[in-house]
């Protein structure tokens, strides 16, 4: 079940652009019931879970690795699974009234929104490491995609990759730590790591193996001095604000750390680390906040200032783990349950401010506090929203953030009490700045609601006139912020149901076992230090508030660029400038260079590895005789070969070319190759041809300018020298040593007794390696698919048209107006096709086959071209071939297909012996039949090309 | 024979390369045709030459040639063949485009 849970989310993301289908449904609807039901589900757990029953279900996934999808819910867990659940419904239903409808991308909007809810409850119930790892990029990835939901603005695009960049950054110092705990404990299961914590603190790897994870850890929670990321993350749809950036997905590193608190504390290095860190955050997140004119900015500082906060607190609380088993232990252990409390708090009342502000946003058109103001009688129900929101956030009575403030200040004195390391002095700073920071989150929390509110409408510096938001939109923050009224007065009930379950897990251990874990939490204690603290706050924060209107910081424009943003920005510019020009040093465009890198690797590697190795012994084989036939051969094919370099004009070079061929063809037949001959030898005519058609149109003899100097020609002379000598050397290598017997005995042997065919190497391309063969004519219709797009592609910019039906009258260019050839063609066309036809069927069994029957038409039918002219040729074989040559590579892949009826491997063949009437005894084998798939691809392929060539203008 | 073949081979590659490394489209294109050629001599040479008679069974002869590098080097006919009519095109179309087949030129036209 728990595995479902996790995936429905994934399930409906898939399923979330059918919802196009139905008209005017707005696809947040059809999004809400998921978090709703898994909400619902969540809550049924919560008494297993006060039982202190955990839910474990187990998928195997990897079993040889280790790697099991095990997921957890235990109380932790479960805090944040209904967070996350909860959130996410009213989140999903207050985006329904906050955006359009219209919005073509708004199902974009939910995919990632649905994928983000299934990645983040994949974190928070995951036991395996590398599991939740994954879910945890996930959750940056799909973050990324809701920051820079609204891509065509500048801002949101930096502040996507901001928070990617740093998110991920710390994701992958996570992952190494990870790794680190899995080398020091041989498991990826973080029970099976607690349970062995007591000795991995020994090991020499558990320092940096928790000052890397912590790096993910305050990475993803923003916490100093990574927090840069978080305001800038401000440009996502601010339901998504709310949703991500204050209620889970920056909360995922106080989980992180929350979660492997039995495994780290009780070292000095984790109680500084998180507490230090935390409450850095929390008095710098908190001063920033103040000095923002924009909402939404100053929200995000506050986030980074309360994830401080709590992150301070889980510091705070590890400190348990120093007394563990004694009463101690739950004296300290009170920080943790303070830290959860107000997780939930935080929750509650940003969500409400955050929507506040997408609703101020929305009826305003602005979150400028300079140019709002006395919005207090227009919009009552938002305002009274607002002000609940505010004061929990401040910490006052009566709302449940002033109890999770009490008990922050409860923890922070109670440190001080904390003697082990004769630090005391210095603990006595920890509330000070506590004391402090809770000023200023006073402060901010004011200007938020009463700059906002109260004071002077402005009404021409808004673009509209605002209204009361609708129902729809308002329904949202009213019950959140009800929620915060509620758990005020009754916050034994969330004490007992979550808050225990979860500091339970987190202290896993550590607590006494007779005693079971209570936290009281009321809202009088009596007059003590708190107290006292509380009202102080309230006092200079009144002050600090009066005095802030002088400090004309409103007045000020925002300019925002701070200077970690500025190393930031700096450091990135540098990164991206430095990687450009090394790899600019060397990828310079010029295909010549890099086919220089690659010819000069492959001298050096390959040809020293030849003579380092010794691999060439000459003379050890009986080698074949020469005679002087042959040696006229390849002496013709090498000087035409290089006749190329000296050619003057292009038709020289290309027939000097095609001379190279017609050798090749030759020594072809000279080395018992039949079927190669055949081959290369209609090739090399309808190569030449289609040289001579592309450079007919280039201008008749434009001198060939090699204005290239001589070191230029000089090197690649070398260059291709040391190509050469390499070959020859492999050459000689490969003659001298055979080290494994051939294969080809088998395929000699078993060719008639297995494939029923004597050719063997047509046996070879249609039945034993059917598959290269299938491949083979799939890549030749690429080809020819592409030749007729880059032919038919116009090049006017942008847009790309393939061309009408060609004008009747039109002629192959390179028509010939030889009379003699034009009758004799006629006839010789009808001989060469019906000797293809023979090439095609003897295959099997004599030299011919598929490619060489189709090439030998294809042959056929451009020489009538050259002769009649294209027409002709059209209407002596009305066939398109490009349809041809799918239908060939159709029919190819069924008879592959075809051996699957037969419960057959892909590509089995068959043959037999059948009498029939006229031909007598013929031999049918399967293998005929993908061969003719081969046969008509080919055609279909070679006459495309050569058409579409010849037939563009 | 196997000696001159190696030998052969070895300046069927050199020519080749040096042509694909000049700055002319057509002598690049050229340039893979010969390599191509390079390719398949070398492919046949290491199976041995003249070891027997064509392999197709049945004319009775005591030994036939290596059938598997001449599968392989049919394969790669007809392959270089569809390869060699696309690089055609290319250089067409790019001549078509910038009227040039200079590759520096159209280099720098592109930038």
């Amino acid at each position: 079940m728990l595995h479902a849970v996790i995936l429905i989310p994934f399930l409906l993301a898939v399923l979330i652009p059918l919802v196009k289908r139905i008209p005017h449904l707005h696809a947040g609807w059809a999004v809400l019931p998921v978090p709703t039901l898994l909400f619902a589900y969540f809550l049924m757990k919560v008494p297993d879970i006060q039982a202190g029953e955990p839910t474990v279900a187990t998928v195997s996934w990897m079993p040889s690795l280790g790697m099991d999808i095990t997921l957890v819910l235990d109380g932790l867990s479960l805090v944040f699974a209904l967070l996350i659940t909860g959130m996410g419904a009213l989140v999903v239903l207050y985006s329904i009234y906050y955006l359009d409808k219209r919005m073509e991308s708004i199902r974009n909007f939910y995919m990632y929104l649905l994928m983000f809810m299934g990645a983040m409850l994949g974190v928070v119930l995951s036991d395996n490491l590398m599991v939740l790892y994954g879910f945890w990029e996930l959750t940056s990835i799909t973050s990324f995609l809701l920051i820079a939901f609204w891509h065509r603005r500048e801002r949101s695009r930096y502040g996507a990759l901001k928070s990617m960049l740093i998110t991920v950054f710390g994701g992958l110092a996570m992952f190494a730590g990870f790794n680190l705990l899995y080398v020091m404990s041989g498991t990826y299961s973080i029970r099976e790591i607690i349970v062995q914590a007591g000795q991995l603190s020994a090991e020499p790897m558990f320092l940096p193996a928790m000052l890397l994870i912590l790096l993910g850890a305050f990475t993803k929670s923003a916490q100093f001095p990574f927090h840069i990321w978080l305001p800038d993350a401000m440009e996502a749809p601010t339901p998504v604000s709310a949703y991500l950036h204050s209620a889970t997905m920056v909360k995922a590193g106080l989980y992180l750390v929350a979660r492997l608190t039995p495994v780290f504390a009780g070292n000095l290095e984790w109680f500084w680390l998180v507490s230090l860190v935390g409450l850095v955050t929390l008095l710098y997140g908190s001063f920033k906040a103040i000095k923002q004119t924009d909402l939404k900015a100053m929200l995000a500082f506050s986030t980074v200032s309360q994830l401080g906060l709590i992150m301070c607190l889980l510091g705070l609380g590890s400190a348990a783990a120093f007394f563990s088993g004694t009463e101690e232990s739950v004296f300290y252990s009170m920080a943790t349950a303070a830290a959860v409390f107000h997780l939930i708090n935080h929750a509650v009342f940003k969500g409400t401010l955050f929507m506040v502000v997408g609703i101020v946003d929305h009826e305003t058109n602005t979150r400028d506090l300079r140019k709002l103001g006395g919005l207090m009688s227009l919009m009552p129900v938002t305002f009274s929203v607002a002000l609940i929101g505010a004061f929990s956030m401040a910490g006052l009575p009566p709302f449940s953030g002033f109890l999770s403030k009490e008990m922050f200040f409860t923890a922070v004195m109670d440190i001080r009490q904390l003697d082990i390391w004769s630090t005391q002095s210095w603990l006595v700073l920890i509330p000070v700045i506590a004391w402090i920071a809770s000023v200023f989150t006073f402060v901010y929390s004011m200007i938020l609601v009463f700059k906002t509110f109260t004071g002077k409408l402005q009404p021409e510096k808004l673009d509209k006139v605002p209204h009361e938001a609708p129902r729809g939109l308002l329904f949202s923050p009213v019950l959140l912020v009800s929620l915060a009224v509620f758990f005020a007065f009754f916050p034994d009930l969330l004490s007992s149901s979550l808050i225990e379950p979860a500091v339970a897990s987190i202290q896993y251990g550590l607590l006494p076992p007779e005693k079971s874990l209570h936290v009281p939490i009321h809202f009088w204690h009596g007059w003590t230090p708190e107290i006292f603290m509380t009202l102080g706050v309230i006092a200079a924060g009144m002050l600090l508030y009066r005095g802030y209107g002088r400090l004309r910081i409103l007045d000020r424009e925002w300019s925002g660029r701070d200077s970690l943003n500025r190393m930031y920005d700096l450091g990135l510019r540098a990164l991206e400038g430095g990687s450009a020009r090394i790899t600019n040093l060397y990828m310079t465009g010029s295909n010549r260079n890099y086919l220089l890198y690659i010819f000069g690797f492959f001298i050096i590697a390959l040809g020293s590895t030849l003579l380092g190795a010794q691999g060439i012994t000459l003379g050890m084989k009986d080698y074949a005789p020469i005679s002087i036939y042959e040696v006229a051969v390849v002496a013709v094919m090498l000087v035409a070969a290089i006749a190329v370099l000296f050619a003057k004009s292009r038709v020289n070079a290309i027939l000097f070319t095609g001379a190279v061929g017609y050798m090749v063809t030759l020594l072809f037949v000279i080395f018992r190759a039949p079927d190669l001959a055949l081959t290369q030898m209609i090739v090399e005519t309808v190569s030449v041809i289609l040289f001579l058609l592309c450079f007919k149109y280039l201008p008749k003899l434009k001198q060939e300018k090699e204005k290239e100097k001589a070191s230029f020609k000089w090197l690649n002379l070398i260059l291709a020298a040391g190509v050469g000598l390499t070959m020859t050397l492999v050459a000689l290598a490969a003659m001298g040593s055979s080290p494994f017997a051939p294969i080809s005995e088998f395929f000699l042997n078993e060719s008639y007794s297995l494939a029923g065919g004597k050719n063997v190497v047509n046996v070879i391309l249609v039945d034993f390696r059917g598959f290269d063969t299938l491949f083979e004519i799939m890549v030749l219709g690429v080809a020819s698919l592409g030749i007729y797009g880059l032919v038919n592609l116009r090049m006017e910019p942008g847009a790309i048209q393939v061309k009408k039906s060609k004008p009747a009258a039109y002629w192959f260019p390179l028509r010939s107006n030889d009379v003699i050839l034009r009758t004799m063609s006629k006839g010789i066309v009808l001989i060469i096709l019906t000797f293809s036809l023979y090439l095609f069927f003897a295959g099997h069994n004599h030299p011919g086959g598929g490619f060489i029957g189709a090439l030998m038409t294809s042959a056929g039918l451009i020489l009538m071209a050259i002769s009649l002219g294209i027409e002709p040729v059209r209407k002596f074989l009305p066939v398109n071939y490009r349809i041809l040559t799918a239908v060939g590579l159709l029919i190819a892949i069924l008879t592959a297909a075809g051996s699957f009826a037969f419960g057959a491997p892909f590509l089995s063949h068959s043959f037999g012996h059948f009498d029939l009437p006229l031909l007598g005894d013929t031999e049918l084998a399967t293998a005929v039949l993908f061969d003719l798939g081969v046969y008509l691809a080919v055609v279909g392929v070679t006459m495309n090309i050569i058409f579409t060539i010849g037939g563009d203008e | 024979m196997e000696w001159m073949m190696a030998v052969a081979v070895g300046i069927l590659f050199t020519v080749g390369v040096y042509l694909i490394l000049s700055k002319t489209l057509l002598r690049i294109v050229l340039g893979t045709s010969l390599l191509t050629h390079g390719v398949h001599l070398l492919l046949l040479t290491m199976a041995g030459l003249k070891k027997g008679a064509a392999p197709v069974l049945g004319n009775e002869a005591e030994a036939y040639a290596d059938p598997l590098p001449q599968a392989l080097i049919l394969t790669s006919i007809v392959i270089s063949f569809g390869v060699t009519a696309f690089f055609f095109v290319l250089a067409y179309r790019a001549y078509q485009a910038h009227g040039t087949d200079d590759m520096d030129s159209v280099r720098e036209e592109e930038q």
